[in-house]
């Protein structure tokens, strides 16, 4: 799609980026300890840790990547948000306080307080790293997102963006800065995001939407009889019944030049033709928007309600709405959802997206993405296996657990959970509300869901867009700052300081993680372009399948079986991390991103979580039980260096 | 062995009965978040039924959203409690 830069948007966006350097810069120069660069010096207070916590959890996968499902699949994409909470009950009751009382600065200082084992410290720091990088990817497939319709850049300068920034960020003043990046932007998302859901709600739901005082497409239908011949004489076929469009329900038409392609359903007396949007990649790779060069503008956005009922009554407009009757309404309603159909042709491949209208009462229950209703074990193996991850994935990302160490006592630790599940719980119940407003306002880019909470903005006018996808730049900014102060505790304090016994005074060990930082900084520069494309929460559902397989196992065994051993704990990590990135490569997700047809992946699910958690678990504890014997003659497990 | 944490925390007798009441209020959260998850895979259309004018589904979810929070408060009162009791 084509969007109009608008220079407010521009302004307000190089604010934005500015305004997070230049407190970066600041507090930088009070940054000079390890524990200041790794830990904020452990002073902050939970409230502001809190919010923090909130800022580093709602990336780019809770603001682009639910609202977007939402938008396009209705309840399923607030199946991330359920999940997502719900790991954030296993955060405060099981591991806040532990988490706090273990650890100094990184998540791998925690599991290893009671071993000091090398096998510990190499395992978990590689975890770390990958989980984190994993994480990465989606942030940055973000990045690239925002940049195209904000500043009409090209994905790859997103992604390069966010990557010299961040680095810059972390690289000069580390934890503290994160933090306070991370609270001023946490609070800024949920006041924004409010205000969005009160307009959306203000605006009440209509047949037409508006969209900033732009009409929305108005679509046609056209009716013909069973030999194909149209009542409108304008329109002539050009691809009709008998063409690989007419074998998959299709037919192409052209008028005035331009070529549609409309979807057949058979009635009495022949057939009714509605429109669709398509998008053709022809054999020389030049890439056409329903006909056209994406300039020309003939790709327009989508979105509208068919039938909208109020107590059983069919109007054209609700007027305002309260937030519970919205979703009634939406309930007794009927929304245009939208199909993908490949069909290839001699001249290349086109992908067409066709209406569906679907009841309100299916849209907000489970079952479009996920596929619940008659399915088959697999399927529920798969969607079991997601569920499960995100509930244990919170708990277990490393980035997530260092914030732990920011605070002074583990009463702040618990607090600053509490005040993480207020404002992430909040947000996540205005996701739904966002979502299905972007569902029914003529807003979404069919070619690229993530962008429909703020072009959903974008209908109430440019100011709101600005600040919005600006706030979602920043999240993207603050995310993966956080990430990469855990990449590089896990290189240099994990690997070079722990595990190679290489001893660093602070003033290296913190040059050490800034270098590290540039590295892994320029590893997700790479891997944000190579993903772009995808579903950002989709990709975060993977990270999180990754981080709980490899090391919640390990962190619950730690803290409630006294049997663990440190051979255990390095088992379970090793087992965990590399069963789970396998059935991830071997998924049919990653075929389909391989160029091959995802029937022919070697396993069926996507999830791996329901498989690898279990393996982990059984490995710490087979492991733990056939080491106890090197415990119980009271060495330490492994030798250890320091 | 050079590893504690980045602050020096003070004694904390309380842990032991915050560690149980953790326990314990995570598996009545899991409890509600399984029954949530096996309903959604084995008896789908129960959430598609109309409680007070929403989806079951939108019910559910808002409850668990809910819930989290509360049972979060409730945690956060008894620990508090009992670090008094415990540490004073």
């Amino acid at each position: 799609m084509i969007y109009t830069q608008s220079p407010l948007a521009i302004g307000l966006f190089i604010f934005f980026v500015l305004f997070v350097l230049g407190l970066s810069f600041y507090l930088a120069r009070r940054t000079s300890s390890a524990e200041g660069y790794y830990a904020a010096g452990g002073n902050i207070h939970w409230m502001t840790n809190g919010i923090a916590f909130a800022g580093d959890y709602l990336s780019a996968a809770s603001f682009l990547g639910i609202c977007g499902m939402i938008a396009t699949s209705g309840y399923d994409g607030w199946m991330y948000s359920i999940g997502y909470l719900g790991g954030w009950v296993v955060a405060l009751f099981l591991v806040a306080e532990p988490m706090k009382r273990l650890g100094k600065f990184t998540f791998t200082d925690a599991l290893d307080a009671k071993f000091n084992s090398k096998s510990i410290q190499l395992m978990a720091a590689i975890s770390t790293l990958l989980v984190s990088i994993f994480y990465l990817i989606p942030q940055m497939v973000g990045a690239g997102v925002l940049v195209q319709p904000l500043m009409g850049l090209p994905h790859w300068v997103g992604v390069c963006i966010v990557g010299v920034v961040v680095t810059l960020i972390v690289a000069t003043a580390g934890m503290a800065s994160t933090t306070y990046v991370q609270f001023f932007k946490g609070a800024m998302l949920l006041i924004v995001s409010t205000i969005l859901v009160v307009m959306v709600l203000f605006r009440g739901l209509s047949t037409s939407p508006e969209n900033d005082g732009k009409p929305y497409h108005d679509f046609t239908t056209l009716y013909a009889d069973s030999a194909l011949v149209l009542e409108d004489s304008s329109y002539r076929v050009i691809a009709g019944l008998d063409s690989n469009f007419g074998k998959e329900g299709f037919v192409k038409l052209e008028r005035n030049g331009r070529e549609t392609i409309w979807q057949l359903h058979a009635s009495d007396n022949g057939y009714r033709l509605e429109e669709t949007l398509y998008t053709t990649r022809l054999n020389d790779g030049t890439r056409l928007y329903n006909g056209s060069p994406a300039e020309e503008g003939h790709f327009f956005p989508i979105g509208h309600i068919k039938e909208l009922r109020v107590g059983g009554e069919e109007v054209t407009a609700t007027g305002p709405l309260g937030p519970f009757s919205f979703l009634s309404t939406l309930t007794e309603s009927t929304i245009v959802l939208w199909g993908t159909k490949y069909v290839p042709d001699a001249y290349g491949i086109t992908t067409i997206y066709y209406q569906k209208p679907t009841p309100g009462s299916q849209i907000l229950r489970p079952g479009l993405r996920f596929k619940v209703d008659n399915s088959t074990p697999m399927e529920k193996f798969n969607f079991i296996s997601l569920m499960l991850a995100l509930f244990c994935g919170t708990a277990a990302l490393p980035h997530i657990l260092i914030r732990y160490y920011t605070v002074p006592s583990q009463a702040a630790a618990r607090k600053s959970t509490i005040v993480a599940i207020a404002g992430i719980g909040f947000f996540y119940l205005l996701t739904l509300f966002m979502g299905m407003g972007a569902m029914t306002n003529g807003v979404i880019n069919l070619m690229d869901n993530n962008m429909s909470a703020p072009l959903l903005a974008l209908s109430f006018g440019v100011f709101l867009f600005a600040i919005i996808s600006s706030l979602a730049f920043a999240t993207v900014l603050g995310t993966v700052s956080g990430l990469i102060v855990a990449s590089s505790g896990a290189i240099a304090h994990d690997l070079l300081d722990n595990f190679l016994g290489l001893k660093m005074n602070d003033r290296v060990k913190v040059r050490a993680g800034k270098i590290s930082a540039i590295v892994v900084g320029a590893i997700a520069i790479y891997l944000g372009i190579v993903f772009e494309g995808m579903n950002v929460s989709f990709l975060v559902g993977w990270a999180f399948a990754v981080a709980a397989s490899a090391n919640l196992p390990a962190i619950l065994m730690l803290l409630f079986w006294s049997k663990t051993t440190a051979r255990g704990v390095a088992a379970s990590i090793t087992v965990g991390l590399f069963s789970s990135l396998g059935l991830i490569l071997l998924s049919p997700d990653m075929w389909l991103r391989y160029g091959k047809l995802p029937a022919d992946a070697p396993i069926q699910f996507n999830s791996p979580a329901l498989i690898s958690i279990p393996l982990a678990f059984l490995a710490l504890v087979v492991i733990s039980l056939l080491t106890q014997k090197d415990v119980n003659i009271g060495h330490a497990t492994e030798p250890s260096s320091n | 062995m050079g590893h504690g944490p980045a602050v020096k925390l003070g004694k904390d007798d309380a842990a032991g009965f915050k560690t149980s009441l953790g326990v314990k209020m995570f598996l009545g959260y899991t409890f509600f978040y399984a029954l949530f998850v096996l309903l959604n895979v084995y008896y789908p259309k129960s959430m598609e039924a109309i409680v007070f004018g929403q989806t079951a589904a939108v019910v559910w979810g808002f409850s668990l959203i809910i819930l989290a929070f509360i049972m979060a408060i409730i945690y956060n009162h008894f620990c508090t409690q009992a670090e008094k009791r415990y540490n004073s």
